[in-house]
């Protein structure tokens, strides 16, 4: 048996390298899964297809920048506590900064909504990515709806018991309700961000798995064809590019 | 040669649908830093947010409290507190998930998650808002005798001076001065005790502790103290000066001049038009538009019809002009 001390370089690497790998092993199964879904290459690509080429690409990573400053400076307001931007100009400040951050992450995700929608960016196995960012979507508007109903002031209080007879009519009223000041700070500043952060997690993920969307074959380049059960589309025979 | 999505739908059986698959990209590649554009995003949002922050700010207007509404406006609240010691307030006769008022939640058909999943956060206005804070003032002979009269008598007779002192508190004659509500002479029983002496008490601040749900010495659910307050005219008057009104599409506004929450806008669009914006069941009926029409956006890429209006419109060719342009250059050289 060999001693080893922490003066000896590279230990670890030269133990683990002479051991047979466990190919059963669920540790060594779910590695393999993730690199082969995702290699180095693919989650961090430097190289893009040359049809990425257009100012309508910038909105999705804007919409991530303006979620990771929300997020900050949703963090600094949680650090300081509920009733702190409401005394002090710094608190202020910070919740500006988080108000027009939550705006511009509204902003950019919607025109980002849109332009993948006018690319039909679900073509090529990629429904998956557009039902987490719709869903994405949908979430950010619970997270900035109960974000209103935590301010404790009169915008709180209005939204509130105006919204309540909504919320009410579905059913959801009974566990979720948006007059009690503490279950709406919870669900804001803790379970719909995880929720939101993980969605879109996801959602980068898989844009990086799949790839950006490449464009509509032109017309002249996909035919209708006669099927016994009635006219199907079908592509064309395309030269390799 | 076919694509290798073409390929792959022949091998499943299917043949390719440009609205579902796509050819595999086999044209050029070029260098793309993902890292030093999400930083450059970041350092412009960033750059942006401050800007938008240092010039305009956020609202803060201050929260009504039941002491400042019973302060500007002791009428209303009187005028508000008898309705929810009789039990005509709109939170007394909301239904569920507050209490069992029979017909009063929205419904679709048989469709009517409300009453099914039925009371939550039951309040009794009567004894939530009027009658037990009252009991927590100490040393008021005077009011806990009112209290225990009116407790004590027949419904009957309970409602006869409720519907008589609600009707004296809508004429103009009643008047609030020196700190005293002034009501016209009549068969009130305890009833003029017991909302004057409640209108003081909401005036000195003490009601709006009374009201907290909890009666712990922590406390964050302001249920009690928002339903009542929301039932009077008060705070919907100075919403309407805040454009924040449902007919001003006030669920997407915010006090000031801020964008809100535009993102709202389809859903207070539903609020706007017949017969959603007079239906007793218009909540429940925009909601169920709404799930609808988010189920379907999420669900699009399945929807033939809908799944091609992307290449119906040709928006996309603005998006990738440059790639359609190269590629007509290519064919027309070729």
């Amino acid at each position: 048996m060999t001693l080893r001390t922490d003066l000896d370089s590279d230990t670890s690497a030269d133990v683990v390298a002479d051991l047979p790998e466990d190919a059963d092993q669920w540790t060594a199964k779910l590695r393999h899964a993730a690199v082969e879904a995702l290699p180095p290459e693919r989650l961090m690509p430097d190289r893009q297809p040359a049809y990425v080429a257009s100012w309508i690409y910038v909105f999705g990573v804007l919409t991530l920048a303006s979620l990771a400053v929300v997020i900050v400076t949703g963090t600094v307001l949680a650090v300081f506590g509920p009733t702190w931007w409401h005394v002090s100009s710094e608190g202020l400040f910070v919740n500006s900064l988080h108000l027009w951050s939550v705006e511009v992450f509204f902003f950019t995700m919607i025109v980002h909504l849109w332009g993948k929608f006018f690319m039909a960016a679900w073509r090529g196995r990629r429904r998956a990515t557009w039902i987490t960012g719709v869903v994405s979507f949908v979430v950010s508007v619970g997270a900035a709806f109960t974000g209103y109903l935590s301010q404790q002031n009169f915008d709180s209080q209005w939204i509130s018991t105006q919204a309540k007879d909504g919320i009410n009519s579905t059913g959801a009223g009974a566990i979720f309700n948006v007059t009690n000041f503490g279950q709406m700070l919870m669900w804001h500043i803790m379970l719909l961000p995880l929720v939101v952060v993980m969605l879109v997690g996801v959602h980068v993920l898989l844009v990086r798995r799949r790839g950006v969307v490449p464009p509509f074959a032109p017309p002249d380049r996909v035919v209708r064809e006669e099927e016994p059960t009635g006219l199907r589309e079908t592509a064309a025979p395309v030269e390799q590019r | 040669m076919t694509s290798s999505a073409e390929t792959a739908n022949h091998r499943h059986g299917r043949h390719f649908n440009p609205d579902r698959d796509v050819e595999e990209w086999h044209g050029r590649y070029y260098p793309y830093d993902l890292v030093k554009e999400f930083l450059i995003a970041l350092v412009v949002v960033v750059l942006l947010v401050v800007v938008l922050a240092v010039v305009f700010s956020s609202p803060d207007e201050k929260p009504v409290t039941v002491k400042s509404w019973s302060t500007s406006n002791p009428i209303d609240f009187a005028q508000t507190a008898i309705t929810e010691l009789d039990g005509t307030s709109p939170v007394a006769t909301y239904g569920p998930p507050y209490n069992t008022t029979a017909g009063s939640s929205q419904s679709i058909g048989p469709f009517s998650p409300e009453s099914w999943l039925g009371v939550h956060h039951p309040i009794d206005t009567a004894n939530d808002f009027v009658l037990a804070p009252l009991r927590t003032l100490p040393s008021q002979p005077k009011v806990e005798a009112a209290v225990a009269k009116y407790t004590s008598a027949p419904t009957d007779q309970q409602a006869k001076w409720t519907a008589a002192y609600e009707k004296s508190i809508a004429s103009p004659k009643v008047s609030f001065i020196a700190g005293t509500l002034t009501v016209p002479t009549g068969s009130y029983g305890p009833v003029r005790t017991i909302i004057g002496s409640l209108t003081s008490m909401a005036r000195s601040g003490a009601l709006d502790g009374a009201l907290l749900s909890s009666r712990q010495f922590y406390g964050t659910d302001y249920t009690k103290p928002l339903l009542f307050i929301a039932d009077g005219t008060y705070l919907a008057d100075l919403a309407q000066n805040q454009h924040l009104s449902g007919d001003q599409w006030g669920m997407m506004n915010e006090t000031g001049n801020y964008p809100g929450q535009a993102w709202l806008w389809l859903y207070t669009f539903w609020y706007q038009v017949p017969p959603m914006n007079s239906s007793s069941n218009g909540d429940l009926q925009v909601w169920a538009i709404m799930m609808v029409l988010t189920l379907g956006l999420a669900l699009l890429p399945f929807i033939p019809g809908l799944r091609s209006i992307p290449r119906w419109s040709r928006v996309y060719r603005l998006i990738w002009r440059q790639h359609y342009g190269e590629l007509g250059g290519k064919q027309s050289s070729g």
